[in-house]
């Protein structure tokens, strides 16, 4: 499905479809998750979507973007297992369904060039006064988290259950860092990372592939590196769960749990823990919704889900503060059920279906499509969509049941309300 | 059945209407793997007092009763739809708003089985009272879940501001104490009233070949003996003009302020294309206003008055319509005092620019291209603009028509001083 081409220090994706109306590159910037620049690096690529030297200010650079046609471009960070992921993103109209016809995705990728190698900056120094707001802008994004209790409770799990590891740093950064970064740091920062990150662009689209090509290699010059592995941190075992209890002024409480799979993308037996997945909290014909929320009537969701690359399961469900105990006890009640093989070949092969559905969905938008193949560059693995689809199929009762022995509750997060 | 061709946007739509009033379309997408499908009855959170289908008199019903029948028409004799759809490998939903009810699936395999077990469940109820009941505790904790949401909160803050007696400002799940009061029978009473084919909506978008998905979907509809039902009736209190509240003030467990401005629409019972350019228009104007390329947007970004959770929007329906912007904020104040500026000084033009239309207008034509990659854009935005007798593919040649003039037209018409108000999330201790 994809082309990949090796243009030096940046790998090219082309995937040509015509199934759009528009154009979509992705370029993805990969390093390992480190405490010391984590908050510098959430950071950079808000502050290079702020003014080139072409287009010199936000308002600028966005007055350019209406003009051609209404082209997006947005930045986003992601923890994937060890490594902090910078995506910047375009879409484009594709020209043959408009009145007007400019080259319009060769003048993205000129722009995503000027954002990347020619952001707004004089003698080795962003500006000064884009970084100061940036930085405000930062600061804020990292507090409004608090302000979501859904993804508050999830981001206080990880930083209990994943306690000294990189993984515990929040993904937009730790609030105390960020007055420490100056225009200078960052630049030193952001010409470290274009010449170490490992680096990804994809373009999926209709398009001609030799002119793509040809205008990415004139574009993105880079230096060939090696990029930085690392190796999955050592996980403490525990003897017992950990359970954190914290209080707040909240209408529902929020129960999070987390679990270590011990079970990484890219290895043979993911994909039996991925049926796991789906038979214990996946989908709403799943053991948590029915025994939380249909029988015991306790919640509204009711899930698990997997974070693949570092090898966690994670339950999220809302309750009363009264129900507590009541709820913990269902879910693990449910989780040695699926340990014991309480699950029918009917089971399965419902969970294989609605898998296997949403794969094939997630495939038919453009950006969905980029995050199945980029999970093979994080992973160091080339695994098809064919071959994904026969190993899914090929899952036994057996292989699931041996999957969830390695499974194990490491962290009972509740974000109580206050009555009880 | 119809076929409807567009050609500059490479897409054909095929239309029947069934002997029983239903309208079906279909939409054939090449390429994609999943066919995606909504059944969609016009019924929503607003149509709380109307007159049950066989009696005289008009009636109110609990808050939040449209929602709550969503929930239950998934739970039949033989146990939970969802079932019957993962078995057939797909993934099924369902959503209530403010003017529609919409049960949906997406499926990659069995589309004709999916699509069966879709049209039978939405018209097959089952209801019973330990049922009911059971359901209560879960839409109760679907209730808290909005209640602990500051932006949730704040979104119906604002609309509750505006309305003194419209349906529009009570909360789409109603309250606890509301769904309290639902039973069996106001469920079927309900039902049979808005569920008739005749007010209803299927739509198919999907790699499917046209003609045998309207032939499947006639012969199982002509198998249902559905009697022909008279125009449903439905009142709406008497609407003052300006707003019911100017202010309000929502004390929460929030850390960064926030603050929603928003505008009583003036426009009422408009339909077709007048609707389809006066909201088009209204969003021109808001985007000329507020959109990242504006001067606005760049003075209060540069002031620190607001982040990037700054948004706006502007939503017309037949009975109601309402402008809103805000966002999150460390200057409540200040920002309250910049919105309603802006907003005051563009009743009379004097921020809009012409040249600046041309682009807003090409970047709105560029969002819609980019929407139509998405099926549930197409099938839900499809049926929101039928339901008001607009057609979603006139959007492009709509835009394109529409003048500054047209746009000063609606800034003066929906701006005014009494039609302002201001919602406001304050962390408790403040």
């Amino acid at each position: 499905m994809e082309k990949v081409i090796d243009n030096q220090g940046v790998k090219l994706h082309l995937v040509k479809t015509d199934k759009y109306k528009t154009n979509t590159i992705v370029f993805k910037m990969k390093a390992p998750i480190e405490k010391e620049y984590a908050t510098t690096r959430a950071l950079l690529p808000y502050v290079l979507q702020s003014g080139t030297n072409t287009y010199p200010s936000f308002t600028e650079l966005r007055t350019y973007l209406e003009n051609l046609y209404g082209a997006t471009l947005s930045v986003d960070l992601q923890k994937k297992g060890e490594y902090h992921i910078i995506s910047i993103t375009m879409e484009v109209a594709n020209e043959k369904f408009l009145k007007q016809s400019e080259p319009l995705l060769d003048k993205a990728l000129t722009l995503l060039a000027d954002v990347l190698f020619n952001p707004r900056s004089a003698n080795d120094s962003f500006d000064e006064q884009i970084v100061a707001k940036e930085k405000r802008t930062l600061k804020q994004r990292i507090q409004a988290v608090n302000d979501d209790k859904m993804r508050y409770a999830n981001l206080r799990l990880i930083q209990e259950m994943c306690k000294d590891e990189p993984y515990a740093i929040p993904v937009n950064g730790i609030l105390e860092d960020v007055d420490q970064i100056t225009a200078q740091s960052l630049y030193n920062y952001y010409q470290d990372s274009l010449s170490s990150d490992e680096l990804d662009l994809y373009i999926v689209g209709d398009f001609t592939e030799e002119e793509v090509i040809q205008s990415c290699q004139a574009k993105f010059q880079l230096k060939s590196r090696t990029s930085k592995k690392v190796e999955q941190t050592n996980i403490r075992k525990r003897v017992k769960e950990n359970v954190i209890i914290e209080k707040q002024d909240v209408a529902q409480g929020k129960l999070n749990m987390g679990l270590r799979t011990n079970t990484r993308y890219g290895e043979d037996d993911y994909f039996a823990l991925q049926v796991f997945n789906g038979l214990f909290g996946g989908f709403p014909h799943s053991k948590l919704f029915i025994n939380v929320r249909e029988k015991a009537s306790l919640a509204y969701y009711a899930a698990s889900r997997l974070e693949s690359h570092k090898g966690l399961m994670l339950v999220m469900t809302g309750i009363e503060t009264k129900n507590y105990e009541k709820a913990v006890t269902i879910i693990k009640e449910q989780l040695q059920a699926m340990k014991n093989g309480d699950f029918t070949e009917a089971d399965i092969e419902q969970t294989k279906a609605v898998i296997q559905n949403q794969m094939l969905e997630t495939l038919d938008t453009s950006r969905g499509l980029v995050e199945v193949l980029y999970h093979n560059v994080i992973s160091g693995t080339n695994v098809s969509e064919e071959v994904w689809k026969e190993k899914i199929a090929n899952v036994t009762k057996e292989n699931i049941i041996q999957v969830g022995e390695k499974i194990q509750l490491d962290t009972i997060y509740f974000l109580s309300g206050l009555e009880a | 059945m119809e076929r409807l061709l567009f050609d500059q946007l490479g897409e054909e739509l095929y239309y029947e209407k069934m002997t029983n009033g239903l309208d079906v379309y279909i939409l054939p997408k090449k390429g994609f793997n999943k066919t995606f499908v909504t059944f969609t009855t016009k019924y929503g959170s607003i149509d709380n007092y109307f007159v049950p289908l066989g009696q005289k008199d008009l009636k109110l019903v609990p808050d939040g009763i449209a929602h709550f029948l969503e929930h239950k028409m998934f739970e039949k004799e033989d146990g939970d739809v969802f079932g019957h759809f993962s078995k057939q490998g797909a993934s099924a939903n369902a959503f209530t708003s403010f003017t529609r009810t919409a049960y949906l699936f997406s499926s990659t395999t069995n589309v004709k089985e999916n699509l069966e077990t879709l049209i039978n469940f939405v018209q097959e109820p089952y209801f019973t009272e330990k049922t009911v009941e059971k359901e209560k505790g879960i839409i109760g904790q679907e209730i808290q879940m909005y209640n602990d949401n500051p932006d949730w909160r704040l979104y119906f803050g604002a609309i509750e501001n505006m309305y003194h007696n419209h349906p529009v400002k009570i909360d789409i799940a109603g309250t606890i104490d509301s769904i309290a009061k639902i039973t069996k029978d106001l469920l079927y009473e309900c039902y049979h009233t808005f569920y008739h084919p005749s007010n209803m909506l299927l739509f198919v978008v999907g790699p499917v070949n046209p003609q045998e998905m309207m032939n499947f979907i006639k012969d199982n509809q002509a198998k249902k003996p559905f009697t022909d039902q008279p125009e449903i009736e439905r009142k709406f209190a008497k609407e003052p003009t300006a707003v019911a509240k100017k202010e309000q003030v929502l004390h929460m467990n929030v850390q960064t302020p926030k603050i929603m401005v928003g505008i009583k629409g003036s426009y009422t019972n408009q339909k077709g294309d007048t609707l389809l350019k006066n909201e088009l228009s209204t969003q021109l104007l808001m985007d000329l206003l507020f959109n990242q390329s504006s001067e606005n947007y760049r003075e209060m970004y540069d002031a620190g008055l607001i982040d990037d959770s700054f948004s706006y929007d502007y939503t017309q329906e037949e009975s109601f319509s309402f402008a809103l912007v805000g966002g999150d904020t460390r200057e409540p104040e200040q920002l309250q005092e910049k919105l309603t500026s802006i907003l005051k000084q563009a009743k009379s033009a004097k921020n809009l620019s012409e040249e600046a239309l041309e682009r807003v207008k090409k970047n709105r034509i560029g969002s819609f291209l980019r929407a139509l990659n998405s099926p549930e854009y197409i099938a839900n935005q499809f049926t929101r603009y039928a339901f008001n007798e607009m057609d979603l593919f006139k959007v492009v040649p709509m835009l394109e028509e529409i003048t500054f003039s047209d746009v000063k037209k609606v800034a003066n018409d929906l701006i005014a001083d009494d039609r302002l108000t201001v919602c406001k999330v304050l962390p408790k201790n403040s």
